[in-house]
């Protein structure tokens, strides 16, 4: 079969949507994570405000609900002088049959610039981004089970500012991997920056051997997971998975899987926990760890605005 | 009508015939292959230097699409591409809407397509009333009307009990049911389990989906006796079981779709949902099992699966897009490709596609059994002339059928398909002929 | 390569002499980087000012954001004392169009008021497309259009000039 150029890259190589973080080369996630930085200094100021994107109409589409992510996208394009819409799809034409690439047509009719899309189904970012209008990018804020790059990234750049250097770290992820979009944008970006330890860590149920061929090592027990771990990313459990026959109950996997000071201790003791959020207090994570000193899910925050800018400034810099 | 086809490479996979030499039919028979007699006054005189005359197709399994999905197809769109494909015998499953379970419906279907004349259609009941796997449909009489067989398409029959009644009803009357394995609730997936659909995100299907239910049937062909023809075998640990099954003696045979022969779950590609299919496409190792099962006959057929959609039913993300891909006009290339890649001889090849599929048909085709995928002097002249050497590309605008998604179009793969069809015969009259034919 | 012969550490020279004329108290420089963020750090020590002197980052502010993406650059601006009352004189390697003053003042301007911004720089080369003025130019000269002038400064901290064809 004729091998396709990756659609997230125009024909110099340079990142026209973000889709997904697999395919990118090291260059253009590190380039992100640089300009972030520059970034999280403009979030600092009294004008918290740069023109990049001043004039250009960013539209939410949110075909899965989300107003934490949502909002940090508009935050984000906001302070690079956009105008953003938000899209409440579910009200909308495509709760009355409009398929789904109707109402991007008519969206582009709208001169829309950039879209910034999250939807149930994995690799719908992809049909968007091959229908939309030539000068529009799209930037995947979660599609399904397949990936959330900007998350992914901007779990980096946090691990890069607590702990500078990857080529030599040991990341744990904990939880519900397989269905987990999270958990696969930042095995992609972790094996791109070069980490030569990520360990997958949850029940058969939640971690299928077969993760193994992303490039992880898979462990089903906790303490052989996250001994001498420099990163713990803890994963949300959905409660969807109970009712899944994958999981008895919340109780029993805290027990073996949730995260609490002991199970802590088997780390380094420099260790950082990450989290996407929303937190799950008692079931993957314990309070006295969320709130704790190795904790870094409120800068996780933080950056994550700064990533973000620094993501649609880049795209809509780069003509397709 | 009388017509004469001269210079042609006869091939007749049934005995392994290949030669040049002339064909002259009359009356919708074969009268003669070989020298024909100076006094054979032809209607229509066709120059067949440099092409193959072989039997025409026979393709056990190709959706219409009608009653129920005209959207997606029609009749005569269908059968117009079947013809285009060399297909003069074609055997389509029951899931059309209202499902093929009353005699009524099945009368219907076969006078409207005799009428067309392009190709014979062979249905094939529905197993339980509307696909639902409860109650048994009215086999004796759908046979009656012209079903060959009797099937629940893409539809697993979850209760296991009812599944073994259908197969004793089955056994009294010697039919066959024709049955995917797929077990019910392990099949929900849109893509194959493995690397690729981990990777994408794509709930999987697992290989024991496909062993799972295979065990199961088996087990209930020894308890009944119930002749089965395993449709659209997917993965190698399957192809084994068939092995091992054919090997102990069970009246079971089986096919593979051109998709599963030809490509695996990478070519997904960027979600591509013309790689949308059932059963899902898996691993290079299952694709080599298939392919060398297809050669040593534990699997008996190669079929089209054509099922064509509609585009607004594929632009659509992955996973909410319709499974199914065109395929008629396809048969003949991917069969010519996989022999030549097998290193078969064409007599060999063909056979796949021409004598073996009528074998599994077997009585239910009546007389036709004799001559139907055959060439052989006093038999139907069902032929199709085809360009063993030609190269198309398979665009759009170029298939005849309604549905023009197919993951083999040259958009997508960038290759050019071998074989070109010329003119396909069915009853003696052309159903089909090519601009270029002489 | 073109046959224009400056000396950059000459010229230096001259820029020193030109800026300790424009010194007065409550007086910052901020040099534009890169070349301008070379020239500031060397004067604040040969000039022996009290203080830090700022680097400042115009890429935010550029006005050609839609042609050439993102810079590949990623400076921050970096400013070690409050802007708002500050008098500011701005240093930059080459003036040429006025485009990168302008994006720095729009920058300098997110941090807050200053009381006056004075700009003075190594080489003029005409051409302004905007009405900047510096209050100090150590060199005037004129360059093709095509072609483009910057500071470079080897491991030694030695300054040279670099000329490049654009196309």
């Amino acid at each position: 079969m004729l091998s396709k150029r990756n659609p997230q890259l125009n024909k110099h190589g340079e990142l026209i949507h973000l889709l997904s973080i697999e395919g990118l080369p090291k260059a253009v996630l590190t380039q992100i994570l640089d300009t972030a930085g520059t970034f999280l200094s403009v979030n600092d100021r009294d004008v918290k405000k740069v023109p990049l994107l001043r004039g250009k109409s960013v539209f939410n589409l949110f075909f899965e609900n989300s107003t934490r992510t949502r909002t940090t996208f508009e935050i984000a394009a906001k302070r690079l002088s956009a105008d953003v819409i938000n899209l409440d799809i579910a009200k909308s034409s495509t709760a009355k049959g409009e398929s789904l690439v109707d109402t991007i047509a008519n969206l582009s009719a709208m001169h829309a610039d950039m879209f910034v899309v999250r939807h149930s189904e994995s690799g719908a970012p992809y049909l968007i981004a091959q229908h939309c209008a030539p000068h529009v990018h799209v930037v995947n804020a979660g599609d399904g089970r397949h990936a959330h790059p900007t998350q992914g990234l901007l779990d980096m750049y946090t691990i890069r500012h607590f702990k500078k250097d990857f080529s030599n770290l040991t990341v744990a992820i904990v939880g519900d991997i397989v269905h987990s979009r999270v958990a696969r944008s930042d095995i992609h970006a972790l094996t791109t920056l070069g980490v030569p330890e990520i360990r997958a860590v949850g029940p058969k149920t939640l971690v299928p051997g077969d993760l193994k061929e992303m490039g992880v090592r898979v462990c089903h027990d906790m303490a052989e997971g996250i001994r001498d771990a420099d990163v713990i990313i803890m994963l949300r459990l959905q409660n969807e998975r109970m009712s899944g026959a994958m999981l008895p109950s919340a109780g029993e996997f805290f027990k073996s899987f949730g995260l609490t000071d002991e199970k802590l201790a088997l780390a380094k003791p420099d260790a950082i926990v990450m989290h996407p959020g929303p937190i799950n207090r008692g079931v993957e994570i314990d309070s006295a760890v969320a709130d704790g000193t190795h904790s870094v899910i409120l800068p996780q925050v933080t950056f994550g605005i700064a990533v973000r800018m620094a993501v649609m400034s880049t795209l809509a810099g780069n003509e397709a | 009508m009388k017509v004469l086809i001269r210079n042609g490479r006869v091939v007749n996979p049934a005995t392994g015939r290949d030669e040049l030499a002339d064909l002259a039919v009359a009356n919708g028979r074969i009268v003669t292959i070989g020298s024909v007699s100076p006094d054979f006054q032809a209607d229509r005189d066709i120059d067949a230097r440099g092409l193959v005359v072989a039997p025409g197709l026979v393709d056990l399994a190709a959706r219409l699409r009608e009653p129920g999905h005209e959207h997606e197809g029609m009749l005569e769109s269908e059968l117009n591409a079947a013809a285009a494909g060399g297909v003069t015998s074609l055997v389509c499953p029951p899931d059309t809407d209202p499902t093929l379970d009353e005699p009524g419906l099945v009368d219907m279907l076969k006078f409207r397509a005799r009428k067309l004349s392009l190709c014979r259609l062979f249905p094939l009941g529905a197993l339980t009333r509307g696909l639902q796997g409860e109650v048994l449909t009215e086999m004796v009489e759908l046979t009656e009307s012209g079903c060959v067989g009797f099937s629940q398409a893409e539809v697993p029959i979850v209760n296991t009990q009812v599944l073994q009644r259908a197969l004793q009803y089955a056994a009294t009357y010697s039919y066959t049911v024709w049955l995917r394995p797929q077990d019910g609730s392990l099949g929900g997936g849109v893509a194959a389990s493995g690397s690729v659909a981990t990777r994408l995100g794509l709930s999987g299907v697992p290989v024991i989906a496909e062993t799972i239910a295979l065990h199961t049937i088996f087990e209930l062909v020894r308890a009944t006796g119930a002749r089965v023809h395993l449709c659209r075998l997917s993965s190698a640990a399957g192809v084994e079981l068939l092995r091992r099954a054919k090997a102990e003696g069970l009246p079971v045979t089986g096919d593979v779709s051109i998709n599963s022969l030809h490509l695996t779950d990478v070519d997904i590609g960027y979600f591509n949902s013309s790689m949308r299919l059932n059963p899902p496409l898996r691993q290079q190792k299952d694709r080599e099992a298939l392919r060398a099962a297809l050669a040593d006959g534990t699997l008996d057929a190669l079929v089209s699966d054509h099922t064509p959609v509609d585009a607004d039913a594929k632009t659509l993300p992955f996973g909410e897009a319709e499974p199914g891909a065109t395929g008629l006009e396809l048969l003949l290339s991917m069969a010519l490709k996989w022999g030549r890649e097998s290193k078969l001889s064409l007599p060999e090849t063909l056979s796949r596609i021409t004598s073996k599929p009528v074998q599994v048909l077997g009585d239910t085709l009546g007389s036709l059994v004799q001559s139907a995928g055959q060439l052989v002097e006093g038999g139907v002249a069902d032929i199709c002339l085809f360009d063993p050497d030609a190269l198309w590309q398979v665009k759009p605008g170029v298939l005849k059928s309604q549905g023009k998604h197919t993951p083999f179009d040259f958009a997508t793969s960038g290759t050019a398909l071998p074989g070109q069809v010329r003119a396909t015969l069915v009853a003696g009259h052309l159903a089909y002929q090519a601009p270029a034919l002489a | 390569m073109s046959t224009l012969s400056l000396d950059a550490e000459a010229l230096y020279t001259e820029l020193r002499q030109g800026v300790r004329a424009l010194l007065r108290p409550e007086l910052s420089l901020v040099g534009i980087w890169s070349g301008g963020a070379w020239l500031a750090e060397r004067l604040q020590a040969d000039l022996g000012l009290a203080g830090g002197h700022g680097v400042l980052s115009s890429s935010l502010h550029r006005d050609d954001f839609g042609e050439r993406g993102m810079s590949a650059s990623t400076t921050s601006t970096q400013l070690p004392f409050s802007v708002d009352g500050r008098h500011i004189l701005l240093v930059d390697d080459v003036l040429f169009t006025g485009r990168t003053i302008r994006a720095a003042l729009n920058e300098l301007f997110d941090y807050g008021r200053p009381a006056s911004v004075q700009l003075a720089v190594l080489v003029d080369r005409g051409g302004r497309e905007l009405p900047v003025q510096p209050a100090y130019a150590a060199a005037r000269v004129v360059l093709p259009a095509a072609q483009r002038l910057s500071l470079a400064r080897d491991d030694d901290g030695r300054f040279t000039f670099t000329v490049q064809e654009e196309h």
